[in-house]
């Protein structure tokens, strides 16, 4: 885990404070540039550039193999690109940080296949996942402030779970499963939230409100979706990423993106 | 309290409590042994053997039915406990051995002229008390710190704490580890002045069992109810998820196997006087993987099963030893069986299902 304030002292000992946290002043959350990574001579990434804005809600779509799982590897940590620059607001250089410490500065990711503590209760999952003090001491004597419940019971709202707080997480439907990980996502108090295929397996009804629960986050923190659903994304995009073969195709308004014809011939014609 | 347990929890407690310290003692002690009533030694001796199995259990549980580690080395834990005490135990014999020497007998066989330097100090309860915890303790967390870091999981942690507890068993077998070869350390004469045989000392190490038992249960409870518990659940459902969620998990499972290594001490510090002998095959492999059964047949992941689980084992393991000495370990395969194809989340774990589909 990285210590910020002891970083902050050093550069401040040089007589340059390092500004903490995230530093989005030019109102850009995420800036990629020209990332490349190859596995085995397979091009996943190929010079691709993505700016994502503070507050934006961002679709990515494009056929299999496009490289969206990738682009999300890279922003995580999970995978080192190998050429190119990552960066999380001005300052934070994802492509030099861990896994659990690019999780510390505020990017949560939702992972296809959704994993929640089936045998905790909803409210506990939530209560886990909330920023606080996670060693091991404050753990075993910490209790449950008001303030901190409320935000729970807030969290529960957005995710429309407050009829299930106190149900065992393994028992709730696929979709509910899918809410309450972004509810822990939430909890978190990301900056940016990158979510791959939320909607995957979830009915109509779910999907519908699924949309409109993105719509309502949207401003409050970053949203990066790919999805596959081609229904869902014309629901809520504004803006959308067409990836075809490692970089960006198109960009823009998906009236636009859906009339353009290069996206037409490899993606939306077939 | 009430985040420990419910008004029955704690009524069913107090029962168990006053059978423990007034039935037990008043049938022993005040009952004459004319009487039918009276309870002979062997069952002192018996339920406070069980007792120190009880507590045992309820470390295992903490580890493997609340954090999903399935430890295969407790059975060390316990008999490093037991041998610190029985150091005590051996310095307490005075001069009393067979050969009449300041050493223990086993010494004087092997001719050694003064104690070895991991005595130093042990005819002092106080500093045997503080092996009892340290010992098994500090090896848990050199052994956790390791294997936890290395990221060693599932059935290769449980396979390297089997080769651990082994390892060491195939050491203290050596006469020259100075912890008395294969016969170990028995013929213990007094514990704290007191001499150990008369039924007052043997109550009194029943009592001790007792307090520590509860303590022990109320402890764990105290702790699989904290958050604290509850990351100990997580990492048992989604380790990964866990560490997303900005945890450091090794530090958890170090924390948890510490614990749980100092619990099992202590209950082999309180078998050793109780039982009158400690010898390396505390260590034997078959005896961490019964100490796992015991959790499996009461029911991993509540506490109250894994008291059960090694009272109902343990009961019928010394009927059957008495009765059909050579079917016992057919019996106790035939029961990990039968739990594990009917009653898969074992007794408690069935009890608590009956109840919720009651209560539906």
């Amino acid at each position: 885990m990285s210590a910020p304030e002891i970083v902050a002292n050093e550069e401040g000992a040089l007589g340059r404070l390092a500004p903490e946290g995230l530093d989005a002043t030019h109102g850009v959350v995420l800036y990629l540039e020209d990332i490349s990574v190859s596995f085995d001579g397979f091009r996943a990434l190929n010079k691709l550039s993505l700016q994502i804005d503070v507050g934006e809600l961002r679709c990515v779509i494009g056929p299999n193999g496009a490289g969206k799982t990738t682009m999300m590897d890279v922003i995580t940590g999970k995978t080192r690109p190998d050429e190119g620059s990552a960066f999380f607001g001005q300052t934070i250089d994802l492509t030099r940080l861990t896994e659990a410490e690019i999780a510390h500065e505020g990017i949560g990711r939702k992972f296809q296949k959704p994993t929640i503590f089936e045998q905790l209760s909803v409210f506990e999952n939530l209560e886990l996942a909330m920023k606080a003090d996670k060693r091991v001491r404050r753990t075993l004597f910490s209790v449950l402030k008001s303030e901190q419940k409320d935000l729970i019971s807030q969290t529960l709202k957005t995710i429309r779970l407050q009829e299930s707080a106190e149900r065992l997480a393994g028992l709730l439907s696929h979709g509910q499963k899918q809410w309450l990980e972004i509810g822990m996502l939430l909890m978190q108090e990301p900056k940016l939230l990158l979510l791959d295929e939320p909607v995957a397996g979830m009915s109509d009804e779910e999907t519908e409100r699924t949309g409109e629960l993105f719509l309502a986050l949207a401003g409050k923190h970053s949203l990066v979706v790919v999805e596959h659903d081609m229904a869902f994304i014309e629901k809520i995009a504004r803006k959308v990423t067409v990836l075809h073969e490692g970089s960006v195709l198109a960009e823009g308004p998906m009236q636009q993106v859906q009339n353009d014809p290069k996206v037409i011939e490899v993606y939306l014609g077939r | 309290m009430s985040r420990l347990y419910g008004t029955k929890g704690w009524v069913l407690l107090g029962i168990f409590a006053s059978i423990l310290f007034i039935v037990f003692p008043v049938l022993s002690l005040q009952v004459s042994d004319q009487n039918s009533f009276h309870l002979s030694q062997y069952w002192v001796t018996l339920v406070g053997k069980i007792m120190c199995y009880a507590i045992v259990a309820i470390a295992m549980d903490l580890i493997w039915g609340y954090t999903g580690i399935l430890s295969l080395g407790h059975g060390l834990f316990f008999a490093l406990g037991g041998y610190s005490m029985g150091m005590y135990l051996m310095r307490q014999i005075g001069r009393e051995g067979q050969y009449q020497s300041d050493l223990p007998d086993f010494m004087v066989f092997l001719d050694w002229k003064e104690y070895p330097w991991h005595w130093w100090n042990t005819e002092h309860f106080w500093y045997a008390a503080l092996l009892v915890v340290l010992v098994p303790g500090l090896l848990a967390l050199v052994f956790g710190f390791f294997a936890f870091r290395s990221r060693v999981r599932g059935v290769y942690f449980s396979i390297i704490t089997q080769a651990l507890t082994f390892a060491a068993m195939l050491a203290f077998f050596r006469n020259a580890m100075g912890f008395g070869g294969n016969n170990g350390f028995t013929d213990f004469k007094r514990v704290l002045g007191l001499p150990i045989t008369t039924p007052e000392t043997r109550m009194i190490l029943f009592a001790a069992t007792g307090i520590v038992l509860i303590g022990t249960l109320l402890l764990a409870r105290w702790i699989v109810t904290s958050k604290f518990g509850r990351v100990l659940t997580a990492i048992r459902d989604a380790e990964t998820r866990v560490a997303f969620c900005g945890y450091n998990t090794v530090h958890y499972k170090i924390a948890i196997f510490t614990l749980s290594a100092v619990i099992c001490g202590v209950a082999g510090a309180l078998y050793v006087p109780q039982v009158g002998i400690i010898n390396p095959s505390e260590m034997s492999p078959a005896n961490s993987i019964e100490i796992a059964i015991w959790v499996a047949v009461g029911g991993r992941g509540t506490l109250a099963g894994a008291i059960l689980g090694a009272g109902v084992v343990n009961g019928a393991k010394s009927f059957f030893t008495q009765a059909f000495p050579e079917y016992w370990l057919y019996a106790l395969g035939l029961i990990f069986i039968l739990v594990t194809l009917f009653l898969p989340r074992g007794m408690v774990g069935a009890l608590q299902r009956q109840r919720r589909e009651a209560a539906r």
